[in-house]
């Protein structure tokens, strides 16, 4: 040893730690959404890609913007803001506004985060809220879809996209039907089922070949994308399995009792933005559950309110607001979830 | 039972799998420490009252010695650790953190160290009450960490029958393998032992639990064990904290101790391998418990490995003689998961301390502490199935009351695993300390 005394540092117990940081997964989860952003753009072209750039730095030029004004240090360091830039451009229409989409990101950041005080300390997903904003203010542009597989897709952006802040976005049918490859009927597959009755191929969907908001078309796609975050531990499988399971049950349901007026349960778990949200929008650690239990009773109750809503809503945004819904309920049934705790007495509890 | 049970490896739901590190000392046989020129003996080294100390500054002791005798039920005596004059009693800096009285002896150099003996047993014709005594005056507490007084355990409490006694060799924090070689070194004493324990309880059966990773240990053992099935080895497997006295009672039987409950309310005596061992070996020449076998392991050593320290033995002298070659470090008494940071050099060893742990600043950078995400990685690792995400937002708002009522904090047995998962490095354990401590002081003022 040394002639001199060696410094002593001071901690508590543990004294070592293997966990991933906060920063790691959320590095992580970036790292998944890239494939099914890469995958949009080449459905949708330069002006999804648009939507993600453009979405994504109003989330964390907003974040950084409240952690000045809290006089905080700055948070984008850790991704989350990045996260919600992505997921929110992904359940938007490709040729949304970009300006919306600023707006979108603005408010998801502002009202669904940095109001309840940051990371770790949102009660909904703040993608969410942001998508609910924008549903609620522009409820045109963000229910004009656009066909995938464009043939210019690459060299032009999509009318609507490039449209002025507090314009109204010029119509796309005219473009739609100047593009569009054979078979676009301008309409996404939920759409047709509820309001023309039309059920689109499983096969179809869970390929990716069909309209939808830029980040829903593959299903395939967003559970391989899943599947990495699950192997890397960092995406907790038990929320999506009960959401598929809790849709899966509550569609089969319906679809036994009437076949030729609901559609099957196939169908409901691989159209719309099911898929990506029960992989990428209910796991999100915030919002969502951590006991066992709870975990299962939201998941599951996700599922349920999504199949309700389409069925009998006004909308098809039924994950959405099934997610919110969810979130909005998470406090109360954690509450009477507590594990039960080893060792614990039958007579005393 | 659990769905782990049906593949037939005997383990418990949850825990953690931390990296080993015990590759730097478990192939090597235990040596002996020489003799500090002076060491330290802390009158509290364990639960209950501390000794009283019989001996006086300026006196002769021998090594062996009783130098203080126990006061109450809960306390055990201590015995001089080396030969040589005892320098005085002074308030000395302590593994627990705090300051108290220890007997200071400066060795005598010239001296042979040879512990004396009292007179031969023949354990065999002794009483129950007898054995329970006998322990009692070899001082011994649990050296496996818990430092409870072993006769208090042996004595089962009114009401209750104990018909099997685990002998605990798990070892599961890392860097750890004193029971490792005690298992595989003294195999005989470990086993009377076991019989002295067996009989003091009155249990008919017993089962040494090792983790999987101790193959070793189970083909020592396995040749000793009798045949008629009273004493058997059960390996259990690798995880943490498998050697926390509930995990391994349900990792081996399926039962669980209650929360707040001893092991003698589901019929069970849980002693650590170290501890009989040492019985074992102390009880027939009447000797009492003056040294144990310590891991000096960690970074920056030249000579680590598993060494028989006696007690009192400054940290100055072992980081001196296993060549400590660093400038900086934690030196850690205990495991990595479980143990304490020692504040001075001049901290002994007591009977509790099984490892000395040196980790360098590589191990000790300390990273921000983040605002919890609810991720649930610390529910999935909780053995005891509490909710420590929940627990760390309410001490984080002081409402420690709420812990104690409504989330159990008292059933946490402090095991670390949720602040080893938190990817928000929340020091959650710390916390519980914290609230625990406020907790026991807001009981003791309400009357």
């Amino acid at each position: 040893m040394a002639e001199k005394s060696p410094k002593i540092d001071i901690r508590t117990s543990p004294y070592i730690r293997r966990a991933p940081t906060v920063t790691e997964i959320m590095r992580h989860v970036v790292y998944a959404l890239l494939p099914i952003c890469a995958y949009s753009i080449y459905q949708f072209g330069i002006s999804a890609l648009a939507s993600m750039i453009i979405t994504t730095s109003a989330c964390v030029a907003t974040e950084h913007f409240f952690c000045r004004m809290a006089e905080k240090r700055s948070t984008i360091g850790d991704y989350s803001a990045v996260i919600t830039g992505l997921l929110l451009a992904l359940t938007l229409p490709p040729g949304f506004p970009l300006w919306m989409g600023v707006v979108g990101g603005f408010v998801s950041i502002a009202l669904g985060k940095a109001l309840f005080g940051g990371l770790g300390f949102n009660v909904f997903n703040p993608a969410l809220v942001g998508r609910a904003f924008v549903q609620a203010a522009f409820p045109v542009a963000i229910t004009t879809w656009t066909p995938a597989f464009a043939e210019n897709r690459f060299s032009e952006f999509i009318p609507s996209t490039l449209a002025f802040p507090f314009m109204t976005a010029e119509p796309t049918a005219d473009w739609t039907l100047n593009t569009a490859i054979d078979g676009f009927t301008g309409a996404t597959p939920l759409a047709l089922m509820k309001f023309q009755g039309i059920m689109t191929d499983a096969q179809d969907l869970f390929l990716g070949t069909v309209a939808g908001s830029a980040g829903e078309p593959s299903s395939l796609l967003i559970l391989l994308c899943g599947a990495y975050l699950i192997y890397k531990k960092m995406l907790d499988w038990r929320i999506t399995a009960a959401v598929i399971f809790g849709t899966f049950i509550t569609a089969e349901i319906f679809y036994l009792m009437d076949p030729s007026k609901y559609p099957s349960a196939s169908f409901m778990i691989f159209s719309g933005g099911l898929m990506f949200a029960a992989v990428f929008m209910t796991t999100d650690m915030v919002s969502s559950p951590v006991t066992p239990l709870g975990i299962f009773i939201i998941g599951f109750l996700i599922g349920f309110m999504t199949v309700i809503i389409r069925l009998f809503g006004a909308l098809t945004e039924a994950v959405m607001y099934a997610i919110l819904f969810g979130n909005a309920a998470t406090p109360i049934i954690e509450s009477f979830t507590q594990p039960r705790i080893f060792g614990a007495r039958k007579d005393k509890d | 039972m659990s769905l782990l049970k049906l593949f037939g490896r005997k383990t418990f739901p949850k825990g953690i799998h931390p990296a080993e590190y015990k590759e730097q000392t478990s192939a090597k046989p235990t040596r002996r420490l020489p003799f500090a020129p002076q060491v330290i003996v802390p009158l509290s080294q364990n639960i209950g009252k501390p000794s009283i100390a019989i001996v006086h500054k300026g006196q002769s002791v021998e090594r062996g010695e009783v130098i203080a005798v126990a006061d109450g039920p809960l306390s055990v005596p201590l015995h001089a650790p080396v030969t040589g004059t005892v320098k005085g009693i002074e308030l000395m800096q302590t593994p627990s953190g705090a300051k108290k009285d220890c007997i200071i002896i400066d060795t005598q150099p010239s001296s042979s160290q040879i512990p004396i003996r009292g007179e031969e047993r023949d354990i065999a014709s002794m009483s129950r009450e007898e054995l329970i005594q006998a322990v009692k005056d070899t001082g011994m507490v649990g050296l496996g960490g818990g430092s409870f007084p072993t006769h208090f355990k042996m004595t089962v409490p009114e009401g209750k029958q104990v018909h099997t006694v685990i002998v605990n060799g798990c070892e599961c924090e890392p860097f750890m393998t004193t029971d490792h070689r005690v298992m595989l070194e003294n195999v005989k004493n470990l086993i009377l032992g076991i019989r002295i324990a067996m009989k003091c309880v009155d249990a008919g059966k017993a089962i040494i639990g090792v983790e999987d990773n101790k193959p070793d240990v189970l083909a020592a053992i396995k040749p000793h064990l009798p045949q008629d099935g009273s004493l058997t080895i059960e390996a259990v497997e690798t995880k943490y904290p498998q050697g926390a006295e509930k995990m391994l009672a349900y990792s081996l039987l399926g039962v669980e101790i209650p929360a707040g409950g001893l092991p003698a309310d589901v019929g069970l005596a849980v002693f650590n391998v170290a501890t009989l061992a040492e019985i074992g070996r102390l009880l027939p020449h009447s000797q009492g418990l003056i040294e144990r076998v310590i891991t000096i392991t960690g970074d920056d050593l030249e000579k680590p490995g598993n060494y028989i320290v006696p007690i009192g033995t400054p940290l100055r002298y072992i980081l001196q003689y296993a060549n400590f070659t660093g400038e900086q470090a934690e030196l850690i008494l205990g495991g990595p998961m479980m143990g304490t940071a020692a504040a001075s050099l001049d901290t002994p060893v007591t009977k509790g301390t099984g490892t000395v742990l040196v980790l360098d600043q590589r191990a000790t950078k300390n990273d921000d502490i983040l605002p919890c995400i609810k991720c649930s990685k610390c529910l999935q690792a909780c053995p005891i199935n509490l909710n420590p995400c929940e627990l760390g937002q309410l001490a984080a708002k002081r409402r420690y009351d709420v812990m104690e009522e409504q989330y159990h904090l008292n059933a946490c047995f402090e095991c670390g695993c949720c602040s080893y998962v938190c990817p928000s490095n929340i020091p959650l354990v710390q916390y519980f300390r914290i609230a625990k401590v406020l907790n026991r002081e807001r009981h003791l003022n309400n009357g």
